[in-house]
Parts: C-alpha cells; structure tokens; sequence
C-alpha cells in the first residue's frame, strides 16, 4: 500500500520514536482502537449492523454495552448514532464495534443522545481537532456552550442549545479546513458579535 | 526360537536407519544465525499514539457535565497533574451531612442484628420517652425464684 504526503516524526518519548505519513483523506479505514460514530442500519437478533463508513458495516453486539446483560436488552434502534471503538479491524474481517472498553465501563461510549447533527469531514481534519492544543476547539468553547463527539472515521456530531448555533459550528468546523487562522479569528468575531 | 527378539532387533536396526537417512535428508543452514533486526520496528494502524489525540467526546461551558468528567479523566491519563484535581471535587452531599447520616445508620442497622429480647427493649425504651431502667434490668438479669 503506497500513500503519499509528509513523513512526520516524533522523537523518543515515552515509547521509541514513531514515524507515521500524515496524508489528507476522506474514507476511513477501520483500525482497532479507534473510537468512531456509527449509524445503526439494522438490527439481526442479537447483532446491530453500524455503518461506520468503511468498505463494509461493522457488527456490534447487543452485549457489548455497559451493563447489558441477555435479559437487560440495550436500548437501540435503527437509525440512532452509536459512539464506539473498534474490537477487531483487519482487511481480512468483518470489523466489530464495542461500546465497553476494556475494564468494563462505558467511560462514554454508547447511544448519543437525541438531537444535534452529524457531518462529515476529511480525517486530517479530525487529527487536527483532535491534537491537543487545538485553537480552534478552544476559539468555539469560548462563544457558547455546546456537545461535541468526534469520530475518527470523519464523523462530527454537534448539539447546542438552539438550531441556529448548532448550524453555525457546523459551518465554522468545516470551512476551518481551509481557512487560515486569521480568517477563522475574522468569522469568529463576526458570529460572537451577533 | 528368539524369532521375536530377532524381529524387534531388526526393527531397531531398521528404525536407526531410517532415522540416518531421513537427518541426512533435512536440509540445514550452514549460515550463521541472523539476528532479529525487526523486534525494534513496530506496525501501528492507528493514528492515536503518533500525536496523542484528545478523546473524542468534549463539552463546553456545562452543556453535559458527565462528558466534563470524562474529559478531564480520558485526559489526564496522559498527563498525571490533574490527577490531583480530581480529588479535590466538589462532593455532592458536604461532609457534615455524610456524619449525620452515618450516626442515624449506625443505630438502624445496629437493630437488624439485635436479638429478640434486645429489640423488644429498645422498642419499650422508645416508647417511654423516660426510659426506666429498672424494668430492663430486671429482665436481662436472672431471677431468683422466691421460695
């Protein structure tokens, strides 16, 4: 597999020093561990089928959830956004979500709740969002409160307290693709001033 | 007479043979052994550990206080000064109200395991808002039959 874009490093730290291509994408590749927004699309028994924007849909069992047990059923249907991470992801399988991570608790994981709106973005997008000083995340958090979940698959679901400012963070999120920082201070004090 | 040892000598003979031949059939390397240059490279999928990525769920400004909780949480894994931070959190019930509570328990619970003559003391010294002690003692100790 070839892949194109910058070779980055990250000198020894904790562990060894790790190299990685931070390439710009928009179809994600399930990799186990990731945490990721899946649609449900259908439910089989006991198995829920989650489209999670890879080549097939991922299976998530019913008792992959924090305190579920065969008689204590999950509360999902078709077409509720689930929040998990990848149990098994390799080109050779089907790949499995769970909503429990690995001692047991849901530490987040699960149903997101009702309301908000789910859009798509490239993934270096996410990486960016994601990394740990983020201006931008910490420029949102200062205009209103508001829900953010991030899914590694380029999934972003956000809710706020009115429709408007939930469509004003989807828009500023994804037009911050292109912006630069000066432009994106420019929009930000324009909608704070409103 | 001595067929059968005779058959499983030749069977050993047979057997040494056979396992003459078939080492001479294997193949080995005269190369020396190569070290194991690859257990320092590593094949990871996942972007996580290259830049560290936050967890995915955030809330700001008290829009979902449990998601607040995990964030400092997921997050302080990676850095342990806000381990700290955790502790000192604003408890739900203060403490002094956690002590009252616990005096009020103790005594609850404390009736479940008294014994029968012991419940009924207590049930006679609720009653009386002057608990006398004369009756209850009268009734733990022993009686001495009048003659």
């Amino acid at each position: 597999v070839t892949k194109c874009g910058l070779l980055r490093h990250r000198p020894a730290g904790g562990g060894g020093g790790a190299f990685w291509v931070d390439s710009q994408q928009k179809r994600y590749v399930p990799v186990k561990g990731d945490h990721v927004i899946g649609i449900v699309t259908a439910k089989t028994g006991d198995l829920f089928k989650v489209d999670v924007g890879g080549s097939e849909l991922a299976s998530l069992s019913y008792l992959a959830f924090e305190g579920a047990t065969k008689r204590n059923r999950p509360n999902v249907q078709v077409g509720d956004l689930i929040y998990g991470q990848f149990l098994v992801a390799n080109k050779d399988m089907e790949p499995e979500l769970v909503c429990i991570d690995s001692s047991g608790r849901a530490s987040g994981m699960g149903v997101i709740g009702q309301d908000g709106f789910l859009f798509k973005v490239t993934l270096g997008l996410i990486r960016k969002l994601l990394a740990p000083k983020c201006e931008i995340i910490e420029e949102l958090s200062q205009l209103y409160p508001f829900e953010l979940v991030l899914g590694m698959n380029g999934r972003i679901w956000v809710k706020a307290k009115t429709v408007q400012q939930t469509l004003i963070i989807v828009n500023i999120l994804e037009a911050c693709e292109y912006m630069t920082a000066e432009q994106r201070k420019q929009a930000l004090a324009k909608v704070s001033g409103n | 007479f001595m067929q059968r040892s005779l058959d499983s000598q030749t069977k050993k003979q047979l057997e040494e043979e056979e396992k003459k031949i078939i080492s001479e059939e294997h193949w080995y390397l005269d190369l020396p052994d190569l070290k194991e240059k690859e257990s320092f490279i590593i094949e990871e999928r996942s972007f996580m550990p290259c830049e560290d990525l936050l967890y995915g769920r955030m809330s700001f400004k008290g829009f979902n206080p449990e998601i607040e909780r995990l964030m400092v949480q997921m997050n302080s894994k990676s850095k342990k000064e806000e381990v700290e931070v955790d502790d000192k959190m604003e408890a739900d019930v203060s403490d002094e109200e956690m002590a009252r509570r616990y005096e009020t328990l103790v005594g609850t619970i404390g009736k479940k395991f008294l014994k029968k003559r012991d419940q009924r003391v207590l049930q006679d010294e609720d009653e009386d808002e002057n608990s006398n002690t004369r009756p209850s003692k009268a009734k733990k100790m022993f009686l001495k039959p009048q003659d």
